[in-house]
């Protein structure tokens, strides 16, 4: 696979529909606004359209077609008009992008268009340093972390550089990597709910991986790894933070982690 | 053997629970991910070796009824013999006949996985005839009366206790004081008792890696010596090979030893290949006096031309089990056929049936480490997606998930139900869990709580706050009315 | 009792479903499949080359010191002589420093057969194939590859294959001058050797002593073949 990153362009008023995925939407509106902060740092126009849920992924792993097919086609008409699709996930990000075209490819109506729509769909972090060519974000956070790369980011997307290279440019943080950091946590979606005994041992030998690196503060790219590995470590009783990486590039971490009660 | 994939939910509990296996299991973690990468690091042309094995493949499929034709000439043309076998039975049926057309009662086997497949050992011992694996892996389960729990390292499941254990039960012939401490020490004691099963067998079988068109040869790929042994010292060789074995020339097989190694263990080379071809010459001094070749079919040709088309490709490396978190975790026995891991989630469900074998494509996160690795480029998780569809199509998945499934696209289908519904619903949750932000118990969801905590939301959905945000600003950008 | 096996039905059987599954998905405008057999036959006869590493791509002396490095590296040792005269002190001396019996088994091989043996007077050689008994094998080699230090031997009265696998010690001599960058050179060989692809009955391409990982994945060496594997390179 080929995951040379194209050349920064000239990003200047250029439009961006954010994709805020349904994790966050639900869950954790906070990493929304970060990724809107660190978009409209860039010298982007941000919009965020209300006709979006769910890129389809949970129907397209479980086999149904036709439900993944609309949601993509409500993606689609939603999306088209802009000149970039940005998404804080590198799982539904890849899921537009890798797998949105094979998907209609036989709907004469829609290939050309999920072609269009994948070509211009980005994961948040790897959007800014590769399109937008930022190489430092204006935040700050003290402390240590350690970064689990999500499945669907790296082997679909190469994202594993970019995080680690804005990271770099927050002062104060000090990344601790864990080993096998490019392991599976087990979450796997559904998967996490059909076979709970196995997506546990998975996420139980990341946990320890995670303690092991000895960082305050675990950060990935995609919700549904953090709040399977958040949902672990606070079982376990552990004391590690649970964040996106998009509230410490954005400067967002002052809030609750993931898992964590808010009103402290 | 008996298939045991329906029930695959069991055997994994098991498989979690039995603290032996899961010390045995972390050898594959250990012993197979650092070696393959050391050596692809260690060849820069490795990623376009990749793409070549997978073009070269791709063309034999689309030709393999010619390559078939043209390899059965060249082996005929040096005095070897193929057999053409549809299924596991007829397989199994030609090689008890030409065991009785040589007298055969005792047979050595090298590893082949799709006697396996066949149950041949099974098949032949009930026609009276002794066969012993030679592999040490193979000999070690044969022993212990199991089947391989990984295509390249059958007994990766077993302990060194273990197998101290069984070789003292089985070899009563040996001194019961005998010190078997040391792993040398049981491969020592393995290496005689095999010794002369090799020399007292009448037929010898091995599989193939390989079947090169260009001089009909097989070709196996091995490090211990026991195919070799197995095959040199028998009157009889008897290959068993399934027909997408094929391949055109000795180059092209130049290019496959160059990614099978590496894939497999990490090694730049394993310690013998050989490249066998028709019985022994009239001024050989060793070698066996005939030489059978028999083609499996068992399924294949319908693979062909489906979406399960690309995993004929495959080399059967074990490179995918050997990084599949899954396998990792439940061990090969859970997959409750022959062939475990990811490459299995895919094979079994064309050879067994999908109704039998269901579970398997879906017990995956797919994480896509598999595709990442396979030598031959075997997009594993979009065939696991296919199977997917395809017991969707049959409503072969539990009702509660389809229901489940149905229900959540219901709502995502219409985004303004979507964000009312999902407004109060986060809130609600948010509700149950004002104390903590984690809730331990979820309805529905009870195979996440049972191990973790679902973190609660924060409360209002980002597209309530994001209305918000843009009520008071003043504007309502990207609202497509 | 089942009837016979009916091995032509069989193979049209199989070639015929094969043929039905490909033109289902219009893979097949050609049913008669001339078009496919004369693309087959194309490629079976011009041989195309795959890619070969440009590490074995060096000169002659770098090819050798290659060829020892990478055997060494999978536990073969190595030696290298200037000419066959120094053959039988080579395996006099290796014999005495692993403490084995001055005796060996070889083929009849006639780069072997040429060799002054009685250079070394208490060296005992049995010529013929193994049958177990021989502690120490002597076969020389059709040629070396350097990409891997792998030795390629071929069967035959020469070298018999027994003595690659039986001897718990296996000395492989090897002429430099044999040595190759990588394997497709050796099969270009065989192909001079005999004309279309004339093989031996076993070609056996050897790297390194036998071993095996199949208890706990910890490589142990002397599984079913030789412990020991001794490469002497001559010239």
């Amino acid at each position: 696979m080929n995951f040379a990153s194209p050349t920064p362009k000239d990003t200047k008023g250029k439009r961006v529909g954010l994709f805020v995925t349904c994790l966050v939407d639900l869950f954790r509106p906070t990493v929304g606004f970060a990724a809107v902060k660190l978009l409209e740092d860039a010298g982007f126009e941000l919009e965020v359209p209300r006709d979006q849920t769910c890129c389809g992924q949970p129907a397209y792993n479980s086999g149904d077609k036709d439900d993944a097919k609309a949601l993509a086609k409500q993606v689609i008409k939603a999306f088209e008009g802009y000149d970039y699709i940005v998404a804080p996930s590198g799982s539904c990000t890849g899921m537009i992008r890798k797998h949105y075209p094979s998907l209609l490819a036989d709907e004469p109506e829609w290939a050309d268009r999920a072609v269009a729509v994948a070509g211009k769909t980005y994961e948040l972090v790897s959007f800014l340093v590769d399109i937008a060519g930022i190489e430092k974000v204006s935040s700050h956070f003290t402390g240590t972390v350690t970064y689990h790369d999500s499945c669907s980011g790296l082997r679909e997307l190469g994202i594993k550089d970019q995080p680690r290279k804005l990271l770099a440019s927050v002062p104060g943080v000090d990344l601790k990597e864990m080993k096998d950091s490019d392991v599976c946590c087990g979450f796997g979606g559904t998967f996490s709910v059909k076979y709970p005994d196995i997506s546990n041992a998975i996420v139980s030998k990341k946990t320890k991986t995670i303690t092991d690196a000895g960082a305050g503060t675990l950060l990935a790219g995609d919700m549904g790894c953090l709040m399977n590995m958040a949902g672990k470590l606070k079982r376990d009783g552990s004391a590690i933070q649970v964040r996106h990486i998009a509230e410490v590039l954005a400067d967002m971490a002052d809030g609750p982690a993931i898992g964590e009660k808010s009103g402290r | 053997m008996e298939i045991t994939s329906p029930d695959f939910k069991k055997n994994a509990s098991e498989a979690l629970a039995d603290t032996t296996l899961q010390r045995a299991l972390k050898n594959v973690e250990l012993g197979f991910i650092g070696k393959r990468q050391d050596a692809v690091d260690a060849l820069p042309e490795f990623e376009a070796l990749r793409d070549l094995g997978r073009d070269i493949k791709t063309h034999c499929l689309k030709h393999l009824d010619v390559y078939l034709d043209e390899y059965e000439k060249k082996v005929t043309a040096s005095g070897g013999h193929v057999h053409w076998a549809e299924t596991a039975q007829d397989a199994c049926e030609i090689v008890r006949d030409i065991c009785r057309s040589v007298g055969a009662r005792t047979m050595t086997k090298g590893k082949s996985m799709i006697s396996e497949e066949m149950q041949l050992n099974a098949f032949l011992e009930k026609d009276g005839m002794e066969v012993t694996e030679t592999d040490l892996g193979e000999y070690i389960i044969q022993l212990r009366g199991e089947h391989p729990s990984h295509i390249i390292a059958p007994a990766v499941h077993v302990t060194k206790e273990q197998v101290e254990a069984d070789f003292r039960r089985a070899h009563t012939q040996l001194d019961p004081n005998r010190n078997l401490d040391d792993p040398v020490s049981l491969l020592g004691e393995a290496r005689a008792v095999l010794r002369e099963k090799y020399f007292a067998a009448d037929v010898g079988i091995t599989g193939a890696n390989f079947l090169v068109a260009e001089s009909g040869s097989s070709v196996i790929v091995t490090n211990e010596g026991n195919g070799d042994l197995t095959q040199t010292l028998s009157r009889v060789h008897i290959v068993l090979a399934s027909i997408e074995k094929v391949i055109p020339t000795l180059n092209d097989l130049d290019v496959f030893l160059r990614l099978l190694a590496r894939s497999a263990t990490g090694q730049e080379q394993s310690v013998y290949t050989t490249i066998s071809t028709g019985p022994r010459r009239a001024e050989d001094p060793d070698g066996p006096e005939q030489y059978h070749v028999v083609l499996l079919d068992n399924g294949r040709s319908e693979m062909l031309g489906t979406d399960f088309e690309e995993m004929l490709r495959c080399i059967r490396c074990g490179a995918c089990i050997n990084h599949c978190p899954v396998y990792h975790a439940v061990g090969g026995h859970s997959y409750g056929w022959v062939y475990p891991g990811p490459m299995g989630s895919v094979l079994t469900p064309s050879l067994i049936g999908v109704d039998k074998a269901g579970h398997l494509p879906n017990a995956s996160t797919l994480c896509g480490r598999c595709e990442s690795v396979c030598p031959m480029r075997i997009p594993l998780p979009k065939m696991l997606r296919h199977w997917r569809e395809r017991e969707y199509e049959r409503h072969l998945n539990p009702t509660p998930q389809r229901w489940g499934l149905k229900g959540w696209a219901y709502f995502a289908r219409r985004p303004r139900l979507y964000h009312q519904t999902m407004r109060f619903g986060m809130r609600l949750m948010k509700y149950l869990a004002p104390q903590t932000a984690l809730m331990r118990r979820l309805p529905a969801a009870g195979g996440w709580t049972k191990h973790r905590e679902f973190p609660a939301p924060e409360g209002k959905t980002f597209q309530q706050l994001w209305a918000e945000r843009q009520a008071s600003n003043g504007q309502t950008k990207g609202d497509a009315a | 009792m089942s009837k016979p096996h009916d091995n032509k039905a069989a193979k049209s059987a199989i070639l015929g479903k094969i043929r039905r599954s490909l033109s289902a998905v219009g893979a097949v405008a050609d049913p008669n499949r001339e078009t496919a057999r004369a693309e087959v036959l194309e490629r079976l006869a011009s041989k195309p080359l795959g890619i070969v590493p440009k590490r074995g791509e060096v000169g002659a002396y770098e090819k050798v010191a290659m060829f020892m490095d990478y055997a060494e590296r999978v536990s073969s040792t190595t030696a290298r002589i200037a000419s066959y005269d120094e053959l039988p002190g080579a395996i006099a001396d290796y014999l005495r420093a692993h403490n084995l019996p001055q005796s060996i088994i070889t083929g009849s091989d006639p780069r072997l057969a040429a060799v002054n043996w009685q250079s070394e007077p208490q060296l005992e050689r049995k010529i013929g194939p193994s049958d177990g008994s021989d502690l120490v094998g002597v076969n020389h080699a059709l040629g070396g590859v350097a990409e891997t230090g792998t030795a390629v031997l071929a069967s035959g009265p020469d070298n018999p294959t027994t003595i690659n696998f039986l001897p718990e010690n296996h000395i492989i001599v090897v002429h430099a001058d044999d040595i190759a960058g990588n394997y497709e050179s050796i099969h270009d060989r065989l192909r001079d050797l005999g004309g279309k692809a004339h093989m031996p009955r076993a070609l056996n391409m050897i790297t390194g002593p036998s071993r095996s990982g199949d208890i706990e994945q910890k490589i142990m060496l002397g599984a079913h073949g030789p412990r020991a594997v001794h490469v002497i390179v001559v010239g």
